[in-house]
C-alpha cells in the first residue's frame, strides 16, 4: 500500500530539474496561456475555448473510468444531463438565482443518477458494463423527454444566468471573460483533485482493477465497492461539467442526455489519450476544433462525424494511445 | 362474485390476443438481430456496436433495390448479399488489425463504424423516413382488425432464417469450423482451420442476418437513419437478459421482452413501454445476472 517509490522525485537526465518541478512549470505555463487567452481572443473563440474546457471536464471524468478503472462508460450523458437539469431546477425554483445552489443541485442530480447506475452496472464487466450504462442513460433520456410537465420535454428549460457571487466579497454579472475564468478555475480544481485521487492508494486499487481484476479481488480488496465509488466519483465530475454547460448556455435540453453526448465523450478520451486526465481535454479540443473547421470549409450541412469517425477508427488501429499517449507514464508519475 | 366478473370483464381479451401476435412478430425480428449479435460476440469476442447500423443499412439497400426492380424478395436477397460483402470488407479493414488487442478496442472501433454509417445514411438519404410497400396485401380478420398476413410471414421467415442458420452451424463444414473456433481458437488453428477466414465469414453472416431483418421489418414502420440505435439497444438488452453468448437464450429473451412490451403498450404510451424492457434488464441484473434463460451456473 505504500506509495513511497512513486513520490520519489526522479531527476530528468539533462535538465537537472526534478520531475515534479518540470510538471508544475508546464502546468503553470498552460495555465498562464489559458488565463490570458480570453483577453486576447475574439468573442466567438472565447466561448469556444470555454466550451472545450467544459467538454474536457466531462471527458476527464469519464477517463477516471476508462483510463484508470478499465471500464468504458457509454452513459456519461446521463450524469452530464442530470447535472444540467439539476442546475436548471435550482435556477428556476430559487430566486434570485444562485450559482452555488445551482452547482449543489446539479451535483445532487448527478449523484442520484450515478448511484443508480453504479449500483446496477458494476455487477457486470467489460462490454456489459458499457451496454448497461448506455441503456441506463437512455432510461434517463426517455424520462426527461416524455415528462414534459417538469422537464419541458423536447424544448428543454430556459433560464437566466446567475450572478458570479463569492459570498460577502463579490457579486457581478458573468461576462464571457469571467465565465471563462470561472470555468477554468473549476476545471483546474477538478483536474488537481482527480490527479490526487488517481495517485492515492484508492487510485492505485482502481488501476490494479484495470490491470487484473481477479487478482485484486484475491488480494482482498472489495472490488465491487471500489468500482461503485469510482463510477460515482466520475458521475459527480460529469455532473459538474453539466452544471457549467447549463450556466454557460442558459438552457438545459434533452439532446445532451442522449447517447450521442456519451459517444462524443468516449471519442474525446480515445483521441486525446486515455489514462492521462489532460489527454481528454486535448482530445475535446481536437474534436471540437476539427468539427468547427470542417463546418467552416465544407458548410454547416456537411456531416462532420464521417471524417471524424474515420479518424477515430484510424486512431484506434494505429495510435491506440491517443495524442498524449506518449506522455502517459510521465504524467501519472 | 360480481367483483370477479367485473374484473374479468375489464381485461381486454381481444387486445391481449392482438398484442400477443404483435409481440411475437417483433420478437422474431428482434431474435434475428440478436442472434447475429450473439454469433459475432460468441465467436469473435467482438461486441458489434455497429450491428444496428448494419440493420439500418440493409433496410436502405432494400429500399433502393425494391425501387429499382419492384420486387420485394429480390430486394431482401440482394440486401443480405450486399451487406454481407460490406460486412466482410469492414471486418477485414477495421477489426482484423485489432485481433489480440484488448476487447475495449473493438468496442470503440465498432462504435466509430456505427457513427460513420449512421451519418452517411443521413447524408445520403436525408432525414425523411422511407417506406417500403407491403410485399403482400392480403389480410385476415382478427377481432375488429384487418391483420396483414405479411406480419405473420415476417415471423415465419425470421424463424426459418434462424432455423436454417442453426442447421448450417450443425451440419455444414463451415459451421463445424465456426463451432470449433468458438470452442478453442488456438486448437482450431492448429487443426488447420483458417481462423481469420472464419472470423470474416462469421461477421459477414451476422451482417447478412441484420440486413435481412432490416428489410423484413421495413414495411411495418419505415426506414430512417436512426432506426439502428433503438434496435441495437433492445438487442443488447435481449442478449444480457437471455444469457451472454447463448443463442437459444437470446431467442427466448427476444420473444419474452417483446411480448411484455406489447402488453405494456395496451396501457401505456408506446414511447413509455420501452421502460418495461429496461425494468426487465434491471431485475435480471439484480436477481440473475447470468441471464434468465440459461441453466444456473454451478
Amino acid at each position: 500500500m505504500t506509495a513511497a517509490p512513486l513520490d520519489k522525485p526522479m531527476p530528468l537526465s539533462k535538465t537537472g530539474l526534478s520531475h515534479s518541478a518540470i510538471f508544475w512549470i508546464g502546468f503553470g505555463a498552460v495555465m498562464a496561456v489559458l488565463i490570458v487567452a480570453p483577453l486576447v481572443l475574439p468573442e466567438f473563440w472565447r466561448r469556444f475555448l470555454t466550451e472545450i474546457l467544459i467538454w474536457g471536464l466531462l471527458a476527464m471524468s469519464s477517463d477516471l473510468l476508462i483510463g484508470y478503472t478499465g471500464m468504458v462508460s457509454f452513459g456519461h450523458s446521463a450524469f452530464f444531463g442530470l447535472g444540467m437539469y439539476g442546475a436548471a431546477a435550482a435556477l428556476l425554483i430559487v430566486s434570485p438565482p444562485n450559482l452555488w445552489l445551482a452547482i449543489l443541485f446539479g451535483l445532487a442530480g448527478a449523484a442520484g443518477a450515478a448511484l443508480f447506475v453504479a449500483y446496477f452496472s458494476t455487477r457486470l464487466r467489460d462490454i456489459y458494463f458499457a451496454i448497461t450504462t448506455l441503456i441506463f442513460s437512455q432510461i434517463f433520456y426517455v424520462i426527461i423527454f416524455t415528462w414534459t410537465r417538469v422537464t419541458g420535454g423536447e424544448n428543454g428549460l430556459i433560464f437566466t444566468r446567475p450572478h458570479l457571487t463569492i459570498p460577502f466579497i463579490y457579486n457581478a454579472r458573468f461576462t464571457t471573460t469571467t465565465m471563462h475564468w470561472f470555468v477554468l478555475a473549476v476545471v483546474t480544481a477538478s483536474y488537481l483533485i482527480l490527479r490526487r485521487v488517481t495517485q492515492s492508494p484508492f487510485g492505485m486499487v482502481l488501476q490494479s482493477i484495470r490491470e487484473n481484476e481477479p487478482r485484486t479481488r484475491a488480494i482482498g480488496y472489495p472490488v465491487a465497492r471500489y468500482k461503485m465509488v469510482s463510477v460515482m466519483l466520475s458521475g459527480l465530475f460529469a455532473g459538474l461539467a453539466g452544471v457549467l454547460y447549463a450556466v454557460q448556455n442558459e438552457f438545459a435540453a434533452p439532446n445532451f442526455v442522449y447517447f450521442l453526448t456519451s459517444g462524443d465523450t468516449v471519442m474525446y478520451n480515445v483521441m486525446g489519450g486515455i489514462g492521462t486526465l489532460v489527454g481528454p481535454i486535448v482530445g475535446a479540443g481536437f474534436f471540437q476544433l476539427a468539427r468547427e473547421l470542417l463546418a467552416r470549409f465544407l458548410g454547416d450541412q456537411f456531416p462532420y462525424l464521417i471524417p471524424l469517425g474515420i479518424i477515430f477508427i484510424a486512431m484506434i488501429i494505429f495510435l491506440p494511445q491517443g495524442l498524449l499517449g506518449f506522455a502517459r507514464r510521465w504524467l501519472n508519475r | 362474485m360480481d367483483a370477479v366478473a367485473h374484473f374479468f370483464h375489464a381485461i381486454p381479451f381481444d387486445l391481449i390476443v392482438i398484442q400477443t401476435v404483435n409481440g411475437i412478430v417483433t420478437g422474431m425480428i428482434l431474435a434475428l438481430i440478436a442472434s447475429g449479435l450473439t454469433l459475432i460476440f460468441g465467436i469473435m469476442d467482438v461486441v458489434n456496436f455497429a450491428h444496428g447500423e448494419l440493420f439500418m443499412l440493409g433496410a436502405y439497400v432494400g429500399v433502393v433495390v425494391i425501387a429499382a426492380t419492384g420486387s420485394f424478395w429480390l430486394g431482401l436477397i440482394a440486401s443480405a448479399l450486399i451487406v454481407a460483402i460490406f460486412g466482410a470488407a469492414l471486418q477485414i479493414v477495421t477489426l482484423r488489425p485489432l485481433i489480440g488487442r484488448d476487447p475495449l478496442n473493438t468496442i470503440l472501433a465498432t462504435f466509430g463504424i456505427s457513427l460513420v454509417l449512421q451519418n452517411y445514411a443521413l447524408w445520403q438519404f436525408g432525414p425523411v423516413s422511407r417506406k417500403i410497400p407491403d410485399p403482400m396485401s392480403s389480410h385476415f380478420t382478427l377481432f375488429y382488425l384487418q391483420y396483414p398476413w405479411y406480419r405473420i410471414v415476417i415471423a415465419g421467415l425470421s424463424a426459418a432464417i434462424i432455423g436454417g442458420f442453426w442447421l448450417f452451424l450443425k451440419y455444414s463444414k463451415f459451421g463445424v469450423w465456426i463451432r470449433a473456433t468458438a470452442q478453442d481458437r488456438v486448437m482450431a488453428q492448429a487443426m488447420g482451420i483458417p481462423v481469420p477466414l472464419v472470423y470474416t465469414g462469421v461477421f459477414a453472416i451476422g451482417s447478412a442476418m441484420a440486413a435481412a431483418s432490416g428489410v423484413l421489418f421495413a414495411p411495418t414502420t419505415g426506414v430512417d437513419h436512426s432506426m439502428g440505435l433503438d434496435w441495437v439497444l433492445k438487442a443488447f438488452i435481449v442478449v444480457v437478459v437471455g444469457g451472454m453468448g447463448n443463442l437459444g437464450g437470446s431467442i427466448a429473451a427476444a420473444i419474452f421482452v417483446s411480448l411484455l412490451e406489447s402488453y405494456a403498450a395496451i396501457w401505456l404510451d408506446p414511447s413509455q413501454a420501452v421502460i418495461v424492457s429496461f425494468v426487465v434488464l434491471i431485475l435480471t441484473l439484480l436477481f440473475r445476472p447470468t441471464g434468465l434463460f440459461v441453466p444456473t451456473p454451478k
